[in-house]
């Protein structure tokens, strides 16, 4: 029985993840129905739901909404569903997450959570920053001025408020224009208004008498329009010959203004973009001949439907809809579907709480040396994988592209590297070292992608020069894989001074063993740091002729290359033995570190392409950390505590008393 | 004595030095980019044998904010002393030093065998590397060519350099005579004379870097218009220190005298923000302007069409392109190419790619824009037979260790045995 208990608690770990596969049951509206549909946002045709749910993330930092004092949650597409058609009851969802005491001043909000009125003193609603918003955009241009590192924590909170409202500000305007009482109405009102007033604006630009009034009619209702196309929401109208013109989605508001004054004759009229007078010309004479988009009345029915609470009407719009869309967007429309899938079922989330569960267990069995304990987080450590392995997958498939594409995919791309590399070591070792390397590394991992998936879209088509998919599944592949050993060797090499002098673990077996696998990964990230930095250098060669800038990014990267080469120089010269080597690998985490991160928040170079402001801390506090481990390494080795029961002996792993460290010595056979 | 030195050059020792100093001088020289720009950096870390005290105080400055001590950065004018006083050893000298260190290491101490065949692979692929480098910092060139849709061009222009250039008409060819003077000339003074030209060149004044603001006669009664001739005359110089980064260009202006064989002609401003400017000698026209040097080659491109998108609803670039037409009268090839992200044309030894993309102002008839970085670089190949070598010698050697390794391990007793 036994045996048997580590591979049932992977099975049910397995289980419990691939439970959230399953689609949740609509009851009223269909929400999930709704959030399958498609729609262009951030360059790329994705599902709502995707929209829905990296909005609300970017917002509020989770996923789905729960208000203090009120029942239960709601998922993130319906709160879209209100965003969009309901937006007088989404202004009064405390969606905005403020927590710097300066900002909430900014508007008067209370300080002290208040359960009366519901209030948990972190999130506001639209409906109390509104007023005073005017008064906080002042203190934005400011603070966008400054480069990131300089920015003080308030005036990160200012851009970071800014960015949130931002985006809720344009997911309001996909649907129906801003204070709107009635869409369908407004619609219908519009498409009376246009004969005539495009009549009149005509007669107006030939220089003869025409009707004020139909003119204004219709102007007013432009007006509205271009407001809501100002905003950039997303693009929500398929084209009208989708056959022809299969990528040319349309904001609602071009849809709508399209059959009056195209957007440019307006924006060439209150002379934000002239265009020359042959083109005004042309569009003059075209107004008001292109129909009505026929996707625009599903809207206004969902709108409708909605807005009356009649579930059966808004389902059948759905539907509806679904329909128009079936032929010419199957391709797009199935990938969606999966898209929703994947991001319902979070692959990443579970994988992170089972490594860390994996990680507890390693802690249990080296104090008390269960071998149940050990096996178990190995098998839940395969399970984690596995489910990391088909989240990795899964995105790879949904964006046709190798694994590493962002910041955020990389963070990805590491931790399973790791993962995979501690499975290998511990299939040798058997010692529970591989199994906590890749649990930490992971979790480690898994929780830096968290946070950076809080910023942006993280399926965010790629910009022209990035756009090559050889180059990423190389260059990228293999350089990401050389920091993922690197990372390997320095948290190796990190249990090895702590276990030895924090406990007793570390007895010649393993500080042997420990130091052969960071010299194996060393060897391995080697190989692949300078492999994946030159053809790096060849990918530049190729897209702007120059094999080398010194680009922050490439000199990141290069310092990783110098580092391993140093590393394994300094071992095989016998300048250092095997706490010196392991000394030196911890100090690869740093490198590392620097070159995935602090490269990227110098604000210089052509990788710069992720900033945060609040990483920079933390990558502080990481080298920080590194430092005083290396530094505890000094401690002389007979007061290690895995050292200290024996006489020493000289057959000890470090140099034994009374050597200087740094002495020459011949190679160790 | 010799044998101490040799020792020292071949020594392990040495290799971990170089390469501690070599991670220092990156990190430096990365950290000091932000004040200091990419270009400047190059040259006083990388590109030379020595690190200056401005340059470290730079990259020292930066690098306290990445400890939260927040030192001012130098004045943008520091930038431009470049005292001689060696305080950390530079890109090449390290570089130099490493070459020297494994090219007598081999010599001395490591013999072939087949145990070491992958180290040597992997060392001859860093020569290669490095002596690359060396070449590339030699004899790459960098220019470009702009142009608009249907344009033609037979020349790209360098980056950075000038040229001042006379031309007239050859009366009855349809042809003009170019007579150019280096912008290196301009800045000791002096004067410039050649057979074809009817003329003597007096250069009165010269600013490598200087902004033109229109003259006010009724406010700036105190300063003389730059020249007496031509555009000057409603202009004045404000000299700029020189720019030496990436994003900024500097715009050099010269106050040239024009003294015919009937004496002085008068003086003329010539900057690139200047168009040509006409004067006579004798019955010729003459032209007149400083533009940024061109390289001229015996075939032409003509661009034919731009494309350029972005993906809807964002302004994340999508895809550039520009489709050229390549004529060669000697070889008498007449092709078409596309030249777009990650896809140059090679051609006669240069490299085309697509660099910048835009729209003239609308006045100007709006039609598309186009520039391609050309690139001569006779040592290109060199990163792709190093990373060949390098590649293949790390796996050789590695999998030599692995194999021992997994043979001695299959003959002792496993650390812990599973159940």
């Amino acid at each position: 029985m036994k045996r048997w208990i580590p591979w049932i608690i992977a099975v049910g770990a397995l289980g419990l993840a691939l439970s959230r596969l399953a689609p949740p049951a609509d009851r009223g509206f269909a929400v999930s129905d709704f959030g399958r549909l498609i729609v262009v946002f951030n360059g790329r045709v994705q599902p709502f739901d995707s929209v829905a749910r990296n909005s609300l993330l970017q917002i509020r930092g989770k996923q789905s909404l729960h208000e203090d004092g009120k029942e239960g949650t709601l998922d993130a597409m319906s709160w879209l569903l209100e965003v969009m058609f309901r937006p007088e009851l989404a202004d009064a969802r405390r969606v905005f997450r403020i927590d710097h005491p300066d900002v909430k001043a900014l508007f008067e909000l209370p300080l002290q959570p208040d359960a009366a009125v519901h209030d948990d003193g972190k999130h506001y609603a639209w409906d109390q920053l509104r007023d005073a918003f005017p008064k906080f955009r002042e203190q934005v241009a400011p603070a966008q001025k400054k480069e990131g590192s300089t920015r003080t924590p308030y005036e990160q909170a200012v851009i970071r408020l800014n960015n949130a409202v931002t985006l809720y500000l344009r997911l309001q305007n996909t649907v129906q224009p801003m204070l709107g009482k009635d869409f369908p109405a407004e619609v219908a009102d519009y498409q009376a208004s246009i004969p005539a007033g495009v009549a009149a604006f005509q007669a107006k630009e030939r220089g003869v008498a025409f009707d004020t009034n139909a003119l204004a009619q219709v102007l007013k209702h432009c007006q509205r329009f271009l407001a809501m196309q100002d905003m950039e929401p997303p693009l929500v109208v398929p084209p009208h010959h989708p056959e022809q013109e299969h990528d040319n989605w349309m904001r609602m508001g071009e849809a709508l203004l399209e059959s009056s004054f195209p957007v440019a004759l307006l924006k060439d009229l209150v002379g934000e973009e002239p265009l020359p007078q042959a083109e005004v010309d042309r569009l003059v004479a075209q107004a008001g001949t292109v129909p009505m988009n026929p996707s625009i009345s599903h809207f206004t029915k969902l709108d409708e439907a909605y807005r009356a609470g009649d579930v059966a009407g808004f389902n059948r719009a759905i539907a509806d809809y679904r329909a128009t869309l079936a032929m010419p967007y199957a391709r797009e429309l199935t990938k969606a579907g999966r898209e929703t899938v994947f991001y319902r079922a979070e692959p990443f989330m579970s994988a992170m709480v089972i490594y860390i569960g994996a990680f507890l267990l390693v802690c249990a069995y080296w104090t008390g040396f269960w071998e149940l304990a050990r096996r178990t987080a190995w098998t839940l450590v395969g399970a984690a994988f596995l489910i990391h392995t088909a989240g990795l997958l899964s995105r790879m498939l949904l964006e046709g592209r190798p694994p590493v594409t962002n910041l955020y995919s990389s963070a990805i791309f590491i931790g399973w590297g790791a993962v995979g590399l501690g499975l290998l070591l511990e299939r040798f070792w058997r010692n529970a070292i591989g199994l906590a390397v890749g649990s930490l590394v992971g979790f480690a991992t898994l929780i830096i992608a968290h946070q950076l998936s809080l910023s942006e879209d993280t399926m965010i088509m790629m910009r022209a020069v990035l756009d090559t998919n050889f180059w990423l599944a190389t260059h990228v592949t293999i350089v990401t894989l050389g920091y993922a050993a690197t990372y390997v060797a320095g948290v190796l090499a990190l249990f090895y001074v702590v276990l030895g002098v924090l406990t007793p673990v570390l007895d010649d077996g393993v500080s042997k063993s420990l130091t052969r696998m960071v010299y194996g990964i060393v060897c391995f990230a080697t190989l692949f740091s300078f492999t994946g930095t030159v053809l790096g250098g060849i990918w530049a060669d190729q897209s702007w002729g120059r094999f080398w800038g010194w680009d922050p990014k490439e000199n990141g990267a290069l310092i990783i290359v110098l580092w391993n080469a140093l590393i394994l120089h300094a071992r095989m010269g016998g300048l250092v033995r095997d706490r010196g080597f392991n000394q030196l690998a911890i100090g690869g985490n740093i490198v590392t570190s620097w070159s995935w991160f602090g490269t990227n928040m110098l604000n210089v170079g052509l990788h710069s392409y992720g900033f945060m402001d609040a990483a920079f801390k933390w990558l502080l506090a990481f080298i920080c950390f590194n430092l005083v481990i290396i530094a505890l390494g000094f401690v002389p080795t007979v007061n290690w505590r895995s050292f200290r029961a024996k006489p020493a002996t000289g057959k000890g792993p470090g140099p034994g008393p009374g050597v200087r460290p740094g002495k020459p010595r011949p190679v160790a056979a | 004595m010799l044998m101490r030195v040799l020792n020292f050059l071949s020594s392990l020792r040495l290799t971990v030095t170089l390469l501690a100093f070599g991670i220092a001088l990156v990190f430096l020289g990365t950290v000091a980019q932000e004040p200091m720009g990419n270009y400047l950096v190059q040259e006083r870390f990388f590109k030379c044998f020595y690190v200056d005290p401005v340059a470290l105080n730079a990259a020292f400055r930066k690098a306290s904010h990445l400890v939260l001590l927040n030192l001012d950065p130098l004045p943008n004018e520091a930038y431009l002393v470049r005292p001689r006083i060696p305080v950390f050893p530079g890109g090449y000298l390290i570089g130099g030093m490493l070459l020297l260190n494994l090219l007598t290491a081999h010599a001395r101490r490591l013999k072939f065998s087949w145990k070491k065949s992958g180290i040597l692979m992997t060392h001859a692929g860093l020569i290669v590397m490095l002596l690359g480098q060396v070449f590339t910092d030699l004899l790459a060139r960098e220019s470009q060519i702009s142009f608009r849709e249907g344009e033609t061009r037979d020349f790209s222009e360098d980056f950075a350099k000038y040229e001042l250039v006379f031309a007239h008409d050859i009366p009855g060819t349809g042809r003009e005579q170019v007579i150019s003077v280096p912008e290196s000339l301009l800045p000791t003074g002096g004067e410039v004379r050649n057979e074809r030209l009817p003329f003597t060149i007096r250069i009165r004044e010269f600013h490598a870097n200087a902004d033109l603001p229109r003259r006010k006669p009724m406010v700036d009664t105190n300063r003389e218009p730059a020249a007496s001739q031509g555009a000057g005359v409603r202009l004045l110089i404000d000299a700029q220190p020189e720019v030496r980064d990436m994003e900024h260009k500097n715009m050099p202006a010269a106050v040239v005298e024009i003294a015919g064989t009937q004496g002085s002609l008068g003086t003329w401003v010539l900057s690139p923000l200047l168009r040509s400017q006409e004067f006579q000698v004798g019955s010729e026209t003459w032209r007149t302007e400083m533009r940024p040097l061109r390289y001229y080659e015996p075939f032409s491109v003509t661009l034919l069409k731009t494309t350029h998108e972005i993906y809807r609803g964002t302004d994340i670039p999508k895809n550039f392109q520009s489709r050229v037409r390549l004529d060669n009268p000697a070889t008498s090839e007449h092709r078409e190419i596309d030249i777009y992200m990650n896809s140059p044309l090679r051609y006669a030894g240069l490299t085309f790619y697509q660099y910048q993309m835009g729209r003239e102002q609308l006045a100007a008839g709006g039609r598309p824009t186009s520039t391609l970085q050309v690139v001569r670089n006779p040592s290109w190949l060199t990163p792709y037979l190093s990373v060949g070598l390098v590649f293949f010698g790390l796996l050789t050697h590695f999998l030599i260790m692995l194999t021992a390794f997994i043979a001695r391990s299959t003959k002792s007793v496993r650390p812990v045995t599973g159940t």
